[in-house]
């Protein structure tokens, strides 16, 4: 049996408001193709996306008007990928708490996530982290910035991430269920790329799982 | 191994606070009332202060810091970050602004500055700061004493966005003209710069500021929003420009789309549409010279 060949994954990055750039360079260094998605086209053309970290209240209100809003959840529903950091966490949290009445998520993570939940800018600090995706563990020196932190995790959530020591210790700071990955940290500000690596390991597994099944249904058409 | 300590006020941390704003609006707003509706239009961050700029020149008087009790209201009022104003070297109003809990500072000329020859030492400041420069040297001088994030000055309260053009096109051209010279030539550059060598020489390689770059001062339309983003601005401050305009609400809704939309000539349209009335400008060409802000710093 031949495997299929899997080309170059090509992610996403949403770019409504916030850093962008900094995710872009950050997904290419793991050998993927980046781009910007803002309109809903741009969205059906990626393997995989990235949330970046922004204002979540002013990227919900940008994707609600520019019709991404529906795309963006029915693309989740559909297992597609997604990588949501600080603003994203916030975004693709099933449940928010301080969170301006009405604001809206994509969801699909089964968490429950406190906005500003270490205070205000001069709150915000760089720290050692527990780190653990699986392959290399090991502490992670991070960047929280008016971050968030997941309050409660779901049954099928994987918790990769904890804040170590001060005030805040044991908070859940990274997690994962299913393709979807979030952290309340920025690692596109810092030069460790391993949330990036394990996000584009996810991408690169849920493409040959796709090239698997499309050839397995050619198969069965014979 | 003793636990690691968290640690605060980083440039890091400081730096990418900024990062995080890219490609918004931060808005001018003298109330909690405005600041709901610049946070309901898509703002990434609101600007407090005691009088937006056209106010400020139509009145005239000392233009200071915005009141403790106005600030905690609008930090109560919103969940966006909530930056407000400090006079140029008045580092008691920072430190008054740091101990109200804003999440940034504007060491600003559209204030009256407190200090003719000195501007506040910011890496001190747990707090971040912003400034406004008018070319690459006043930007690299900025950044040397602390600031995060810096902004092009333009001529704020006039709603007449050729300042903001003016300043966006030097430190654009100063940060070109750094990336075609050698080693030895950098040196040159730094003295007639009046800049440290270190970020001289950083911005040659980076091609870029070592912060965040957004534009301010004039800015009234969606056109101009975009405009100066297309001339390489990461984001917009808006002043006078909303709230003194028809419909504060639409238009501030509009310059955010159309800031994120820049090279989109079809979003600009369609958001410039039916707008009603922007706030009525000023000609900077017959500005007296006294009522210059952007002329304020050094």
């Amino acid at each position: 049996m031949t495997r299929p060949v899997i080309g170059v994954p090509v992610i996403g990055v949403l770019a409504l408001q916030g850093d962008v750039r900094e995710h872009l360079a950050a997904v290419r260094d793991q050998g993927a193709e980046a781009l910007t998605v803002r309109r809903q086209e741009e969205l059906a053309g990626v393997d995989g996306l990235v949330l970046p970290g922004g204002e979540s209240t002013t990227i919900a209100l940008l994707a609600e008007r520019f019709g991404l809003m529906d795309p963006l959840r029915a693309a989740v529903r559909g297992g597609l990928p997604v990588y949501g950091s600080c603003a994203g966490m916030i975004l693709l949290a099933d449940r928010l708490l301080d969170a301006p009445p009405g604001q809206e998520t994509i969801g699909g993570l089964d968490v429950t996530v406190r906005r500003n939940a270490f205070g205000r800018q001069a709150d915000s600090f760089e720290s050692q982290m527990s780190f653990d995706d699986g392959v290399g563990g090991g502490p992670l020196h991070a960047v929280f910035i008016r971050a968030p932190w997941v309050e409660e995790a779901g049954e099928g959530v994987t918790v990769l991430g904890r804040i170590v020591g001060g005030a805040a210790d044991g908070r859940i700071v990274a997690v994962r269920q299913g393709n979807l990955v979030a952290t309340s940290f920025h690692p596109e500000l810092t030069g460790d790329r391993r949330v990036h690596a394990l996000f584009v390991d996810i991408v690169r597994r849920s493409l040959a799982e796709k090239a698997g099944t499309a050839a397995g249904n050619e198969r069965g058409l014979s | 191994m003793s636990a690691p300590t968290p640690s605060t006020g980083t440039d890091r941390v400081k730096r990418g606070m900024a990062e995080q704003l890219k490609g918004g609006v931060i808005m001018d707003v003298v109330t909690p009332e405005q600041a709901k509706i610049a946070e309901d239009a898509g703002a990434v961050a609101v600007m407090a202060l005691e009088r937006v700029p056209a106010d400020i020149r139509a009145e005239g008087g000392i233009s200071r810091m915005s009141d403790p009790d106005m600030i905690d209201g609008i930090i109560s009022a919103v969940s966006i970050p909530v930056m407000a104003k400090a006079r140029i070297g008045h580092f008691v109003e920072a430190q008054v602004l740091q101990s109200l809990g804003v999440d940034y500072i504007d060491e600003s000329e559209v204030l009256t500055p407190a200090d003719e020859a000195h501007h506040i030492a910011k890496s001190q400041f747990t707090v971040p700061f912003v400034c406004g420069a008018t070319d690459l040297g006043e930007a690299l001088r900025r950044i040397s004493e602390g600031a995060a994030m810096i902004r092009s000055k333009g001529e704020a309260g006039t709603g007449n966005v050729v300042e903001a053009t003016r300043h966006m096109r030097a430190i654009r051209a100063g940060i070109k003209a750094l990336g075609t010279l050698d080693d030895t030539e950098l040196f040159v550059a730094a003295k007639e710069l009046r800049a440290p060598y270190d970020l001289v020489a950083e911005v040659a390689r980076l091609g870029k500021l070592p912060v965040v770059l957004f534009t301010a001062g004039g800015i009234a339309t969606p056109a101009d929003a975009a405009m100066m983003m297309q001339l390489g601005a990461e984001g917009v401050f808006v002043g006078s420009g909303i709230f003194k305009s028809g419909d504060p609400a639409q238009r501030a809704s509009a310059i955010v789309q159309a800031t994120t939309f820049h090279d989109d000539p079809d979003v600009i349209a369609k958001v410039s549409r039916g707008l009603g009335e922007a706030m009525v400008g000023l000609n900077v060409s017959t500005l007296p010279a006294d009522q210059r802000f952007a002329t304020r710093g050094w």
